[in-house]
């Protein structure tokens, strides 16, 4: 066999597993989101977005974790987006070149792929034991510190990649720092920084350990940020594992919900991201 | 090496064929002396001593590497971004060191203005492209700034292409638009030395030339430095000259006597292409 035929084989061979590799993957994502629709479009209905949480046996909705998944997630994206925006502008424009920014950097780096557990367990720690009860707000903060590193990895990433030329330009001018960052930098990265607020919004919204040590659960509504509070997927767990039908119905429209949700905002997040390219 | 004592404004350069203007009478708006620059520990300028004329275009001209550009990033002190670059020396703008820790480095950009190589307009409107620029030191009526706006942009030649789109985006804009656009920018702050950085080498003749008809008309009112691969083009636009080499100022003095007569070898060898 020449030399040329072989590397042609090996190509083939591959090749030929890349293509199987990814038809797994895609399969088994394929049956997952099958599976999804088929199951919640029985179960849904108007009556998941009108009604609260039916006691076990009888009918009812999802409004009361579906608008304290909006409260919840709402405020952790709004305590936790300054931060995230305020330190990735700090490691990419004031400290780039200091040791602090490649130290947090790393640090960041392990918050990100932080088990979303252990975040529950700390925020249980320092706000619910100190509160002495779950509630709504220890919920936000347990997504705020997740949404933290991804919008600071985000906010970096993209300022980074401001063209070194635009903040010469900027400055040369005469332009003070702050002003460049907020009218030029931030003007240029808009589209990056949106889209960094909007994956760190779905990366929290399908999150459900943190919520059970935090925010809890309630049969009931309330937007009392200081009671535990209802949300999607604490829900979800706790339907989904229960032996009433009505219940498991609305677990399957649910997770739906959190998915079409999700997907939705991927799609706004990809078309941002697109529109600032071209 | 016949480098010129620019301390010494008064002492008369070589006679010129040309009727070009003499360094008697002139006045220096900005003085290098013993200018040396360093990435890190790399010496990228070595003991510098030029002046530039008030109302006089200087061209720096020199094989890619001499250091042209870092001279001019010197002078405005862009390279103050960075870190670990530094220099040492005196640039003296009207007698003052702008190199001094106390120098206000925005007060000095709007003083000395820049226009990079690649156009660089902010990631908005036209009119804000250079009315942004205006309100930094200043706040003017509505009317006035749009009065403001309109001169800068005539004086860059470019009102008549962009006077009906002033909401437009800058990026819409071509790229010789957009870098007549930054000139523009640049004018509208009032500075009073230019800078240009290879300003045209992304440009195609057309641009240019429209570019270079402005440096011309914009010479009466500023002091002007420009760095160009372009030989043809320092001769067109400049009245004096800087030949640079390996990051040392081999020869400075009127363009004309640069181009004809010149008094180094090397400068001889740069012009006529026979390295660089």
């Amino acid at each position: 066999m020449s030399l040329y035929t072989r590397r042609r084989s090996k190509n083939a061979a591959v090749l030929g597993m890349s293509v199987a590799a990814t038809g797994v993957g895609l399969g088994w994502l394929a049956l997952i989101l099958y599976a999804l629709i088929n199951e919640a479009l029985r179960g849904l209905s108007l009556a998941v977005f009108t009604e609260m949480t039916p006691p076990p046996g009888a009918e009812g909705g999802l409004l009361n974790p579906i608008v304290g998944s909006l409260i919840i997630t709402a405020l952790a994206v709004a305590l936790g987006t300054p931060l995230g925006l305020f330190a990735g502008t700090y490691m990419a424009e004031y400290g780039r070149y200091s040791h602090i920014t490649k130290v947090v950097r790393f640090i960041n780096d392990i918050l990100l792929s932080a088990p979303s557990i252990v975040v529950g367990l700390f925020v249980y720690e320092v706000l619910v034991r100190q509160m002495g009860h779950f509630s709504g707000f220890a919920g936000s903060v347990a997504l705020a510190v997740i949404v933290v590193p991804v919008v600071v990895r985000t906010t970096e990433d993209m300022l980074l990649l401001v063209p070194r030329e635009l903040r010469e330009a900027a400055s040369a001018i005469g332009m003070p720092r702050a002003r460049m960052i907020s009218h030029v930098c931030y003007r240029a990265a808009r589209a990056g920084l949106i889209t960094g607020v909007l994956l760190a919004i779905a990366r929290v919204s399908g999150e459900t350990a943190p919520l059970l040590f935090t925010a809890l659960n309630n049969a009931f509504f309330s937007i009392s940020l200081n009671q535990p509070m209802a949300s999607l997927p604490a829900v979800i767990y706790q339907f989904a594992l229960s032996p009433y039908q009505e219940w498991q119905r609305l677990a399957w429209a649910g997770a739906l919900i959190i998915t079409a949700a999700v997907l939705a905002l991927s799609i706004a997040a990809r078309v941002l991201a697109r529109r600032k390219l071209s | 090496m016949t480098m010129v004592d620019s301390a010494a404004p008064a002492t008369p350069p070589p006679i010129v064929s040309r009727p070009a203007p003499t360094r008697e009478g002139l006045n220096e708006k900005v003085s290098v002396r013993g200018l040396s620059f360093y990435y890190g520990e790399n010496k990228a300028l070595k003991n510098i001593t030029v002046a530039l004329y008030a109302g006089l275009v200087t061209a720096f001209i020199g094989p890619s590497g001499c250091g042209k550009s870092t001279f001019l990033r010197v002078l405005n002190r862009i390279y103050d971004l960075y870190p670990n670059q530094r220099a040492e020396g005196e640039v003296l703008l009207d007698n003052q060191n702008v190199l001094s820790p106390a120098q206000d480095l925005n007060l000095l950009r709007a003083r000395v203005g820049m226009v990079f190589q690649k156009p660089t307009p902010f990631p908005m409107s036209i009119y804000e492209n250079i009315a942004f620029g205006i309100r930094l030191y200043e706040s003017l009526p509505k009317a006035d700034m749009d009065a403001r706006v309109e001169s800068a942009l005539r004086r860059a030649a470019l009102w008549d292409e962009v006077k009906d789109k002033l909401g437009h985006n800058g990026l819409s804009l071509s790229g010789g638009q957009q870098q007549r656009l930054c000139i523009a920018r640049t004018v509208a702050v009032k500075p009073e030395v230019i800078l240009l950085d290879e300003p045209c080498s992304a440009l195609d003749p057309i641009a240019t030339a429209k570019i270079e008809e402005l440096i011309d008309e914009l010479k009466s009112d500023y002091t002007i430095a420009i760095v160009t691969h372009n030989m043809q083009q320092a001769a067109r636009v400049s009245d004096y000259t800087a030949f640079m080499f390996l990051g040392e100022l081999v020869e400075f003095g009127p363009t004309t006597k640069i181009f004809t007569t010149p008094s180094e070898r090397r400068t001889q060898d740069y012009i006529t292409g026979r390295f660089g």
